[in-house]
Order: C-alpha cells, then sequence, then structure tokens
C-alpha cells in the first residue's frame, strides 16, 4: 500500500469514529413514512380492475331478466348451441390434456438442440389474434397436403373438416392446446426430475417412471390445464368463424350464439347466452379451486 | 462387489476421468469431497442416471456399465430423499416389488419385514407429507433396499438431521450393512459419519480420487455420530 493510501484509509477511519459521535447528524433516530399511501394505491389500482369485472357481470345480469333467460333456453338454435359448446369444449379439452402432458414432459426434461426455437413456435397460437389462426387454418386446408388430408378424413368418418364440427374442434384445439402446454411444462419444471430418477434405479422403464410416478405427482397441474384448455375452448370464437363458419344447427357454438343474436339485433338474447358462459366459467373456476385447494397429498 | 475402473463420466459440462475404487463385497465405502467436486455425479453414474463416456462400471460380478438404472440391482437414496407425495409409505416400500410383479401376500409379507427392521410400521399408512426427517430418511431406505439390491448408494443420508436422529440413522445404516450384507457406497462431507461408518474411505479432490485410508492412531473425535461400530 503506498503512503497517500493509507493515509486516506486513516482519513475514513476518523469519518468512521466521528460519525458513531451521538452529536453526528447519522446518529438521529431513524424516522419511517408512513405506508398509508402504498396500501392506497395499491388498493385503487386493484381495485379499479375488479370494479370492472363485477361491473360487467352485474350489467349483464341487469340486462337480462328469467322471462328473457327462459325464451333464450327454449330455442332449439340456443340449445344446439350449448350442446355442441360442451361437446367440443370436451373433447379439444381431453386431446389438448394427451398432446400438452407429452409436449410439456419433453420441454421440461429434455435439452436438445433447437428447444428454444420450439418454445417459441409454441408460443405462436397464444401470441397471434385468433382471426389470424382461423385464417392461416383456412389457407392450410385449402392447400394441396390440407386438401388431401381432408380427404383421407372424410374417407375415414364421413365428415368434413372445414365449416363442419371437426373445424370446431380443429380451431379450438389450436389455441386452447397452447395454453395447456404452458401449463403442463410449468407443472413438470416444477417436479423434481429425483423421484423419476429414484423410479428408474427401482426397476421402472421410462414410460413406467412417467405414468407411476411423475404423471400423479402433476395431478394438479393436469387439472388447471384441462380447466383452462376447456374455458379457452368455450371462449373461443375467431378461428371458429372463419375456420368452421357460422351456421345455425351446424357449427353454431355458444359464442357464435352471441354473435349471430347481436347481427339480427336480438342484444337480450345475445346477453342470455353471454350470462350462461360466465356461469359456466364461474362453475368451472369454483370446481378447480375446490379440488385444487383439496390437501390430496395428505 | 462396487468396483470402478478408469471411468470418465460426462454431465453437461462437468467431467470426472480416470476414476477407479473397488468396495468388497459387503462392506461401507464413504466417498468425502468438498460440495461441487463431482460426488454426486460420480454416484448417479454408478447408478446409471449420468453418461459414463470411459471405463468400466462392475457391481457384484456384473459389468453394468451399459446396462439401464432398472437392471443394475441397486438401492439409491437421494440427498432430497425425493418420496413420491401421491404415495403411502406403504406404497413406497412395495413400488418396487410392484414392478417387479410380486404376488401380493409375497410383497406384504417383505413390506412389514422392512417396516419391522426401519421402525416404520406405526406410519405405513400415511403419506409423505408431515413425516419428520428420520422418518423419511428410513422410507426412501426401505423403498431402496425393498427389492433386495446388492449395492446401496447413498446420498449424504444424514445432512439436515438433527444429533438425536443422525445418531439412530447411523445405527439403522450399520444394522442394514450387517444383517443385509449389502455393499454400501455413502457420500457425505462429514468426517465424523466418515469414522464411524466406513470401511473405506475415498476422497475426492480436484477430479481426482484418491482412497483415504482410516488412522487407527488418531485421536478419537468427538463424533456426532457416537462411537465408531467395528
Amino acid at each position: 500500500m503506498k503512503p497517500q493510501d493509507l493515509c486516506a484509509a486513516c482519513a475514513n477511519v476518523e469519518l468512521l469514529m466521528t460519525s458513531t459521535n451521538s452529536d453526528s447528524p447519522y446518529h438521529a433516530p431513524h424516522k419511517v413514512r408512513s405506508d398509508f399511501p402504498f396500501f392506497v394505491g395499491l388498493f385503487l389500482l386493484s381495485g379499479v380492475y375488479l370494479f370492472l369485472i363485477v361491473a360487467m357481470v352485474l350489467a349483464n345480469s341487469a340486462y337480462t331478466s328469467a322471462d328473457i333467460f327462459a325464451r333464450t333456453l327454449a330455442s332449439p338454435e340456443i340449445r344446439y348451441a350449448i350442446k355442441l359448446s360442451l361437446i367440443t369444449c370436451s373433447i379439444t379439452t381431453i386431446l389438448s390434456l394427451w398432446v400438452a402432458t407429452a409436449l410439456g414432459y419433453c420441454m421440461s426434461r429434455f435439452e436438445f438442440r433447437g428447444k428454444s426455437f420450439l418454445d417459441s413456435v409454441l408460443d405462436i397460437p397464444i401470441v397471434l389474434p385468433p382471426l389470424v389462426i382461423g385464417l392461416s387454418l383456412l389457407i392450410l386446408f385449402r392447400s394441396g397436403p390440407g386438401i388431401w388430408f381432408e380427404d383421407q378424413f372424410v374417407a375415414l368418418t364421413g365428415y368434413r373438416i372445414t365449416y363442419a364440427i371437426p373445424g370446431v374442434i380443429l380451431a379450438q384445439f389450436m389455441v386452447a392446446c397452447a395454453f395447456a402446454v404452458r401449463t403442463m411444462r410449468a407443472t413438470f419444471d416444477e417436479i423434481p426430475a429425483r423421484c423419476e430418477h429414484v423410479a428408474l434405479t427401482l426397476g421402472c422403464s421410462r414410460s413406467q417412471a412417467f405414468w407411476s410416478v411423475s404423471l400423479p405427482e402433476a395431478r394438479r397441474g393436469l387439472l388447471v390445464a384441462a380447466t383452462l384448455a376447456w374455458a379457452r375452448s368455450l371462449g373461443e370464437f375467431g378461428p371458429i368463424l372463419i375456420f368452421a363458419g357460422a351456421t345455425r344447427m351446424k357449427t353454431e357454438v355458444m359464442p357464435t350464439s352471441v354473435f349471430l343474436q347481436m347481427s339480427i339485433g336480438d342484444i337480450e338474447s345475445a346477453v342470455a347466452v353471454s350470462m350462461l358462459m360466465i356461469l359456466a366459467a364461474m362453475a368451472v373456476l369454483v370446481v378447480v379451486r375446490f379440488w385444487g385447494t383439496e390437501s390430496y397429498v395428505r | 462387489m462396487i468396483a470402478l475402473h478408469d471411468v470418465s463420466v460426462q454431465a453437461g459440462t462437468f467431467r470426472l476421468d480416470h476414476i477407479s475404487l473397488t468396495i468388497p463385497t459387503g462392506e461401507y465405502g464413504i466417498l468425502m469431497g468438498k460440495t461441487g467436486c463431482g460426488k454426486t455425479t460420480l454416484l448417479e453414474a454408478i447408478c446409471g442416471l449420468k453418461r459414463v463416456v470411459a471405463g468400466r462400471i462392475i457391481l457384484g460380478d456384473h459389468d453394468v456399465t451399459r446396462l439401464k438404472p432398472a437392471e443394475r440391482g441397486i438401492g439409491f437414496v437421494p440427498q432430497d430423499k425425493a418420496l413420491f407425495s401421491t404415495m403411502t409409505v406403504y406404497e413406497h416400500l412395495a413400488f418396487a416389488l410392484r414392478i417387479r410383479n410380486w404376488d401380493e401376500k409375497a410383497l406384504d409379507t417383505r413390506v412389514c419385514e422392512l417396516a419391522e427392521l426401519l421402525d416404520i410400521r406405526a406410519i405405513l399408512p400415511r403419506r409423505p407429507y408431515g413425516l419428520s426427517g428420520g422418518e423419511s430418511q428410513r422410507v426412501a431406505l426401505g423403498r431402496a433396499l425393498s427389492a433386495h439390491p446388492h449395492v446401496l448408494c447413498l446420498d449424504e443420508p444424514l445432512s439436515a438431521l438433527d444429533e438425536h436422529t443422525r445418531q439412530e440413522i447411523c445405527e439403522l445404516l450399520a444394522t442394514i450393512r450387517a444383517q443385509l450384507g449389502v455393499t454400501v457406497l455413502h457420500i457425505t462431507h462429514d468426517p465424523h459419519e466418515a469414522m464411524r461408518l466406513a470401511q473405506h474411505i475415498f476422497r475426492l479432490e480436484g477430479g481426482i480420487l484418491n482412497p483415504t485410508s482410516l488412522d487407527p492412531g488418531a485421536p478419537q473425535l468427538h463424533s456426532s455420530c457416537g462411537n465408531r461400530i467395528q
């Protein structure tokens, strides 16, 4: 150490000694500002959004009445739309869970070249506008391979895909599955791979370790992924409109009903169907909260 | 027997080269070394969970270098124990036996036998949630021992245990080795644990594995595991 450095160090020590003196301004009692503005800020920011959600639902319920509700439910078109929504959403959820479990597991457990690229590809359905997804699907099924695939599908099942019910399911699946994949990946990320490793040493194959250890551990994630997929499918409109059309008693699901009722000026029925969708979504959320917080672990 | 002959292990960018060790059948080996020196990587390579790029691993009389973990006849207890949260303690002990399609009667007998040995009969219906550190460790040991492995690999089994429980598990490990005749490789940082249990001590330093002989002339350390078991 040079002599001038030593002098500087000594001066610092002296300053420190001085600052511990009770006369020093550094020794004055430390006062803390009130927490009130912080909590007011939190309350206001959170409150505005919560208020908007509740106000929307209340406005909807105030706009409709039991009579309109009963009339809407009695309509065969609306009943068809409700039935089709429930069936297609359930099928989409099952398909999404299979694909999301496989993809989520691969993305969580394996390192491979191009993983970041694949990760970005999986986000495309989330970030794309829904209409664009519908349009892209339509263009795909108007291309050579798409037409060939649809012909094979028709030959096998007797159903067309575009402007038909399978198209509704595919359009829902394209968006819902992306959310399910994200959920399942996060779920498997949280489950230590160590449990599977132990299962391997205990005599399991990879498949046995997955089915007997990892998947049961992922049950809550599966439930959340299923809920998300179901809820996203129920609300899907844009891709269905473009890819499957909005034909009454054919490809009409609940969001399509809202659109069609609005287009013919029957706002009350549109609101009644909207309320049904809100109730269905709330029922699903309540079920998930109930099962999700049940302490099955114990 | 556990024997490594000139083994090289690759785990991501980490690599261990030219590792050799031998622990004769039914004896207790301790592997020591600083955190991050590769002890767990080496243990996992023996279990078949890390890629061996060169050399041979012999367990018992068999070269298991290219065998899957399931075919090596080992019991593995990781540091975090990795108990299965959805299974009861009974199901943990029965897991390896169900995979091997044991009939229910034989399976039940084996589970009861293990529960007796490990003193966990009372907690057989419970899930891992809420088990104490000592109970969890006993369950992890029982799960690893259920299918009669020849080799037991333990990754810091006594860490994060209180003094009393540490004593108990130490005695249990010594009993397991003596009663079951299983060959054990046990990772630890703690020299007291090593003094108490080991018949062979290996120290991994700077990627080099050195056998370290127990020094009978050394003053008796105040061991956290009590006196050395002969």
